[in-house]
């Protein structure tokens, strides 16, 4: 069975800098994948590559056996693959209820505007229902600049499930979020991801929600794959340990503040 | 039918009413208010995507001179074929300028599109065959085959005018509601964001821009048949300038508030005119900075804010 | 009769007064993040100054050789004036606003400035020549260069060491550069922003004069000659890459050995060379020829 998703020997860099070294990925159907690795370990970029938004120095992404490593964003969403960003991307001056609904009238076609307004009934329930499934329906006629960080973030992650994609790539999805709410926003998404039967790739800094929600785990460094597998295995590599996650506070031995 | 189509409506039923009952001048005058409304409703369809053209002059002229050689090199006479020709002239001439102009924003949009009509200025007051600074006559125009005189062809005109007009409006205000509409503030707030949802900004912005001339175009041949009269000021910067002016004044919050808007400009270009005549291009300037300094949502917003300060008193929800 | 070396040497005084003319746009924009369109009326200003008074100057009957200090102070009294008026008076109440709503500022204060150069000059052209004719000509392969016009290939040369030596061997150049740079971490080192603004847009605002005043002698100067330099200074400074002085030295030098190349060889097209020079530069590297590229948004 071919792989949804496969990456092969993919290469960037910014002059000097190596931001993608040989890196070799595959997704299956439906699977859940964490992505872990310190900042500037090439994670963000890898996720724009394989959206189109930047083009790698070599090697392919290929899609539902499809070659799309040169097609540019937009086509890369038609074809199925969407994300959400670190930083959510959303119309700051539109209602939450309007952003979704500018998202689904792109998605079904904008071949007849003039007939179709954008508040048509039809659309106008399909969006309630998606806002209520990411649990935000209480929002709905706030400015998207307005919203706090974690409904922002639901916000952008509904606007990336619109088309039905079959792979989701988030990045970061609770970065910014506190603590306490962390877990209860990965639940909500992943319920909602899982109805959807989208595979998710997701990048994320907090090793516990790593470990509760991936199937398998990559972990990045200085743009290298340096480790690969269960959730655990790769959380307790020793390379993993040096690059990514550091020793646990517990091992560590506090020096004493120098005598002046 | 909404509040604006009802307003469309009445507007034009209540001008093409008055219109047999007003004096000659300002049937001529309604009628250059409600063209040059046009063109400011393209503009505010560019506005309302974040990009601000200096160069709508280029394609509001280039109707004119459209309309000048249909007459006279093909001998159309007929006001709905000429304003067509104008429409189409400029249309196809923002399809192809379109390819390089929707790949900049901001200040590049804005001078780039100000260059090509100053390029288009240049080419005209060269050219002898085209009359040069001196321009030509436009004449009287026909309406399906009857050929009224100048007083009836004036007011027939201005009824041609508002109707076109009207039914403008009317079709930008359902673009504007449509998704392709909205893709216009949101292409403003957030390019990425419409590219991540699958729509080529370009693609977008290409569409508006033609859509502005388009409706320029259509300005701009009313007006020449209104005034009898082509020249090449019609695409010079301070043309385009005047069209800045009025969509500032105007603001993009209504497919109505073009027309008040160039209303307003006449009326205070008929005041300039007596009392400082001179003065013409400092007043523009005086006034567009005073509009951006403490109005710069235009006056149509002072309606909004009105109905606000009577809601003032409901629950936010 | 026509050769490379007229076809060069045209080309090098066309680019010198493009240098000129553009490089005060380039230096407020590089610095403020400011597209000044007021600039045009910098040069209109600088050079109905330089005229009037150089025709004041020669009725007088004084010496020929006072008239080129003339306009160089006419451009300095000009330019200081209007443009410390205007940064000061206006200008810095809108620095934070969206980038088109500041240049519509710009236009609208061009508007201003270009009528009252007609309130207080009025519409005849003034005719200032003598600086130009009273240094006479060279013969180059039968074609005749007024010395005047050679004179502008070394002033844009002495302008564009001066920018250089100012913006990279002085401290006030670094701090300069430091605020181009990023303005926000500028101002948290205690750097003077604003009055580094006031004194950038002045300097930037006596260029743009000087460009006029160095153009009187060699025009009539009429009303309406500051547009047609904008949408020039434009296209030179969006070809070299907004904020770019040795940017600006380069595309000046492109587009004009290109326009005397159309001059002399396909004349019909020279209205449009400069613009299809922009056009190709903006596809080939949309950033300009020594612009840089934008950071990266997500």
């Amino acid at each position: 069975m071919t792989a949804l998703l496969e990456v092969r020997n993919l290469n960037k860099s910014f002059g000097s800098v190596v931001a993608a070294n040989d890196i070799t990925v595959s997704v299956a159907d439906g699977e859940v994948v964490g992505i872990i690795g310190s900042n500037g370990a090439g994670k963000t970029t890898f996720v724009n590559m394989v959206t189109g938004y930047m083009k790698p120095t070599s090697g392919t992404i290929e899609f539902q056996g499809r070659d799309i490593t040169m097609l540019p964003t937009r086509r890369v969403i038609a074809a199925g693959i969407s994300r959400s960003f670190q930083v959510p991307q959303v119309f700051s001056t539109a209602t939450v209820a309007d952003n979704l609904l500018i998202a689904y009238g792109i998605a079904q076609g904008t071949r007849y505007p003039l007939w179709r307004p954008l508040h048509h009934g039809a659309r106008v329930d399909a969006v309630d229902a998606a806002l209520e499934r990411f649990g935000i329906l209480n929002y709905r006629n706030l400015e998207a600049g307005l919203l706090p960080q974690g409904v922002r973030k639901l916000l952008d992650i509904a606007m990336a499930t619109v088309r039905g994609p079959r792979l989701l790539l988030l990045d970061e999805p609770t970065s910014g979020i506190s603590v306490e709410e962390k877990f209860g926003i990965m639940d909500v998404i992943m319920a909602a991801l899982r109805a959807e039967r989208c595979a998710v790739l997701f990048v994320e800094h907090d090793m516990e929600i790593v470990g509760r929600y991936a199937e398998r785990v990559i972990a990045f460094a200085e743009g290298t794959i340096i480790a690969e597998g269960a959730p655990a295995a790769v959380i307790a590599d020793p390379q993993v340990r040096r690059y990514v996650t550091g020793e646990p506070v517990g091992a560590r031995r506090f020096r004493a503040a120098p005598a002046s | 039918m909404d509040r604006t189509t009802r307003a469309l409506l009445a507007a034009a039923v209540l001008l093409i009413g008055a219109s047999f009952l007003i004096p000659d001048w300002v049937i001529f005058l309604a009628t250059v208010i409600v063209a040059k409304a046009l063109v400011v409703l393209g503009l505010v369809i560019l506005w309302r995507t974040g990009l601000m053209s200096f160069g709508q002059a280029l394609y509001y002229g280039l109707a004119g001179y459209a309309v000048g050689l249909a007459q006279a090199e093909l001998g159309v006479r007929d006001a709905f074929l000429l304003v067509g020709i104008g429409i189409l002239s400029s249309a196809a001439i923002a399809l192809v300028l379109g390819f390089l102009l929707a790949r900049y924003r901001d200040i590049f949009f804005a001078m780039l599109s100000l260059a090509f009509s100053m390029i288009f200025y240049g080419t005209l007051v060269r050219s002898e065959t085209l009359g040069s600074t001196d321009g030509f006559s436009i004449l009287l125009p026909h309406f399906l085959g009857y050929a009224p005189g100048s007083r009836a062809a004036g007011h027939d005109l201005l009824i041609l005018t508002v109707v076109l007009a009207a039914a403008a409006a009317w079709l930008v205000h359902r673009y504007l509601a449509s998704p392709m509409g909205h893709l216009t503030t949101a292409i403003r707030d957030n390019e990425i964001r419409v590219e991540y949802l699958g729509y080529s900004v370009e693609r977008a912005i290409r569409v508006k821009y033609v859509l502005a001339a388009a409706l320029a175009g259509a300005g701009g041949a009313l007006v020449v048949l209104a005034v009898g009269h082509v020249d090449p000021d019609s695409t010079y910067w301070t043309t385009s300038g005047e069209f800045v002016f009025v969509t500032i004044l105007s603001g993009a919050g209504s497919v109505l508030a073009p027309f008040l808007g160039s209303a307003l400009f006449e009326t205070l270009r008929a005041y300039a005119t007596d009392y400082a005549p001179h003065s013409w291009q400092m007043v523009l300037g005086v006034c567009l900075l005073l509009l951006i300094l403490f109005m710069p949502q235009g006056v149509w917003s002072l309606f909004g804010r009105v109905r606000r300060l009577g809601a003032k008193d409901k629950v936010a929800s | 009769m026509l050769t490379a070396l007229t076809i060069l040497v045209d080309g090098l005084v066309y680019s010198s007064w493009l240098f000129i003319v553009a490089v005060g746009l380039t230096l407020i924009f590089g610095v403020m993040k400011v597209l000044n369109v007021a600039h045009g009326g910098f040069y209109s200003i600088g050079a109905y100054a330089a005229a009037w008074s150089i025709g004041l100057y020669f009725q007088a009957g004084f010496a020929p050789l006072g008239a080129y200090a003339l306009l160089i102070l006419s451009a300095i009294v000009s330019g200081a004036i209007v443009g410390f008026v205007l940064e000061r008076g206006l200008l810095r109440f809108v620095y934070g606003r969206d980038e088109v709503l500041v240049v519509l500022v710009t236009y609208a204060v061009f508007l201003i400035l270009e009528n009252l150069v007609l309130q207080i000059w009025g519409v005849d052209a003034y005719l200032a020549y003598q600086p130009d004719s009273g240094l006479g000509v060279t013969k180059l392969d039968g074609l005749a260069f007024s010395n005047y016009e050679l004179a502008l290939i070394p002033t844009a040369g002495l302008i564009g060491f001066g920018l250089w030596w100012g913006l990279n061997r002085t401290r006030a150049g670094k701090v300069l550069r430091a605020v181009i740079h990023d303005r926000e971490m500028a101002l948290a080192f205690g750097i003077d922003v604003q009055r580094l603004f006031t004194v950038t847009f002045v300097i930037g605002a006596i260029l743009g004069a000087f460009g006029g005043a160095v153009t009187a002698p060699m025009i009539s100067v009429t009303p309406g000659i500051g547009v047609e330099v904008i949408v020039l200074a434009f296209a030179v400074v969006v070809i070299s890459g907004l904020g770019s002085v040795p940017g600006t030295m380069v595309g000046a030098l492109i587009v004009g050995l290109c326009r005397a190349a159309a001059v002399h060889l396909l004349p019909q097209v020279e209205l449009f060379v400069i613009y299809a020079v922009m056009s190709v530069v903006l596809i080939v590297r949309p950033q300009g020829l020594f612009g840089t590229s934008q950071p990266r948004r997500i």
